[in-house]
């Protein structure tokens, strides 16, 4: 038994995780779910701005890694139409502005938001650095025109927006480093203020921002997009999501356990 | 339409996850079409929304503009259009990278290249220093004052005592100037703890952000793709 523990074929864990997160998926239930202070940080800040408020969204996710970041920019951006807040979407990576503009011409039918007066998609420009240091000083010598070739001055809600001095808050929804540099360069140059929804894998890296006040929020991984529709009580792909990976962790606990059990043993007896 | 491309999306996602049963010609096309259709796209994407309106756009409008005040028929927008002639300049200095094709004058990407360092460095160097050195010993220090001032609750004060622990005992770890022996050794043991616990969380994280990827995908194949089998067949 204890042998067979040991060299369980690695394909048996691959059939047993795929069972785990098939029949959560076909036959879903909700999990209890307990906001965390980073979550109903960013959710409080967004709750206390006034309506005609604009925030701008970085879609810094590929199409590779949009499964924890896109419910947290449904979520959010359901938040922001409900309560009149503008949003600026921009991206720093080349292949999201379709998946991006997408995303949000989708969320903004379902609320009733119109184009050019309610929000407003940027798209792409190449040169991290460049475009987040231009746009401190003035957003439409970086982007000229939007993603739909219409000339940024000309788009009524940009009316009176030239720089971060007339965005109250960007949230990053980030799969890599991009986060990082928003704070580097955003934060530190311009004291634009800076919450952040990033993928489970760099979770560990935001949290000595969140100490030092330098994140106002965080978003983590699928957690912080089910925290967040919980916040609205409009539970989406976050919490089906969650609930999901619940029984998958909980098999991983156990075959980690479970292997720790056998290696001592056997070492026990080999010793 | 859609539908094709569901089924193209759902063919993909099988012959990927075909990987874990073992490598085959089905997970190696999909995995070469996702390396060449990604580097076409990330290519076009950066001719449209770079090239285009950052160079060829206001290159060519400004030399419209200067053709016009060579004929005399200018006029204030075509006039304020010549700025963009100053564009030549950056221009240019980007086309020297392409100066590495051609043997004998590989030596003018010298110049792009000291560029970019100089306006990298000078620009991360304060910034980043600001935001991960100065802003984060701020950080572990500021409440020790709130302790001081009777501030902070039991429970904040043993996070903020701990932090100031784990940063003293980890940089003592990558301090090599001092032989490790008596208290240094103990302190960078206790360095070597913390920095497992933030392996351990970091590694917890991925695999978590690796199920995301997986559940999302299932849902696809679950929700999306046998949801259209109707249409497809019907």
């Amino acid at each position: 038994m204890l042998e067979k523990i040991m060299n369980m074929d690695r394909r048996v864990i691959f059939i047993l995780v795929a069972l785990v997160v098939i029949f959560p998926t076909l036959v879903p239930v909700r999990m209890p779910i307990t906001v965390s202070e980073p979550t109903r940080n960013l959710y409080d800040f967004i709750e206390a701005l006034p309506s005609g408020s604009t925030i701008m969204i970085a879609f810094d996710y590929g199409p590779s890694s949009l499964a924890e970041p896109e419910p947290m920019a449904k979520a959010v951006m359901q938040h922001c139409f409900s309560k009149g807040i503008k949003i600026i979407g921009m991206t720093l990576l080349p292949n999201t502005p379709t998946l991006a503009h997408k995303l949000m011409r989708k969320i903004a039918a379902e609320n009733n938001a119109v184009y050019g007066e309610d929000y407003v998609f940027l798209g792409y420009r190449p040169g991290t650095l460049q475009v987040i240091l231009g746009m401190g000083t003035d957003i439409s010598s970086v982007f000229e025109t939007d993603y739909e070739n219409k000339t940024v001055d000309e788009i009524p809600m940009m009316e009176n927006i030239t720089n971060y001095d007339q965005i109250d808050l960007l949230l990053d929804l980030a799969s890599g480093s991009t986060t990082e540099t928003w704070i580097i360069y955003a934060n530190t140059r311009y004291g634009l203020k800076i919450a952040a929804g990033v993928t489970a894998v760099i979770i560990a890296q935001m949290y000595p921002y969140l100490q030092t006040g330098q994140l106002i929020g965080l978003m983590p991984g699928y957690l912080g997009a089910a925290e967040y529709e919980k916040l609205l009580n409009a539970p989406g792909d976050g919490t089906i999501g969650l609930n999901t990976a619940t029984y998958a962790h909980l098999l991983i606990i156990g075959l980690v356990i479970l292997g720790n059990i056998a290696f001592f043993i056997q070492r026990r007896r080999e010793g | 339409m859609e539908i094709i491309g569901i089924w193209v999306a759902a063919f993909l996602t099988l012959c990927i996850y075909s990987f874990l049963y073992r490598d085959n010609p089905f997970y190696r096309f999909a995995e070469h079409l996702f390396v060449g259709i990604s580097v076409g796209y990330i290519i076009i994407i950066n001719i449209h929304q770079g090239v285009i309106p950052l160079a060829w756009e206001p290159l060519s409008e400004a030399i419209s503009a200067l053709w016009a005040e060579i004929v005399g028929t200018t006029t204030p927008e075509t006039r304020n259009a010549l700025w963009g002639l100053f564009r030549i300049l950056p221009i240019a200095i980007g086309l020297l990278f392409f100066a590495r094709l051609s043997p004998r004058h590989t030596w003018l990407i010298r110049y792009p290249i000291a560029i970019l360092i100089g306006f990298g460095a000078g620009v991360a160097i304060p910034n980043v220093l600001q935001a991960n050195i100065f802003a984060q010993t701020r950080g572990t220090i500021e409440p020790f004052a709130a302790i001081n001032a009777g501030t902070l609750s039991a429970w904040d004060t043993f996070g903020a005592i701990l932090i100031a622990i784990g940063v003293i005992c980890t940089l003592t770890y990558f301090f090599f100037s001092v032989e490790h022996r008596g208290p240094v050794k103990w302190a960078s043991k206790v360095g070597i703890g913390f920095l497992m616990i933030g392996f351990g969380a970091a590694f917890g994280n991925t695999v978590m952000g690796r199920l995301a990827l997986l559940i999302h995908r299932v849902g696809f194949l679950l929700n999306d793709w046998l949801g259209s089998f109707g249409a497809f067949f019907g």
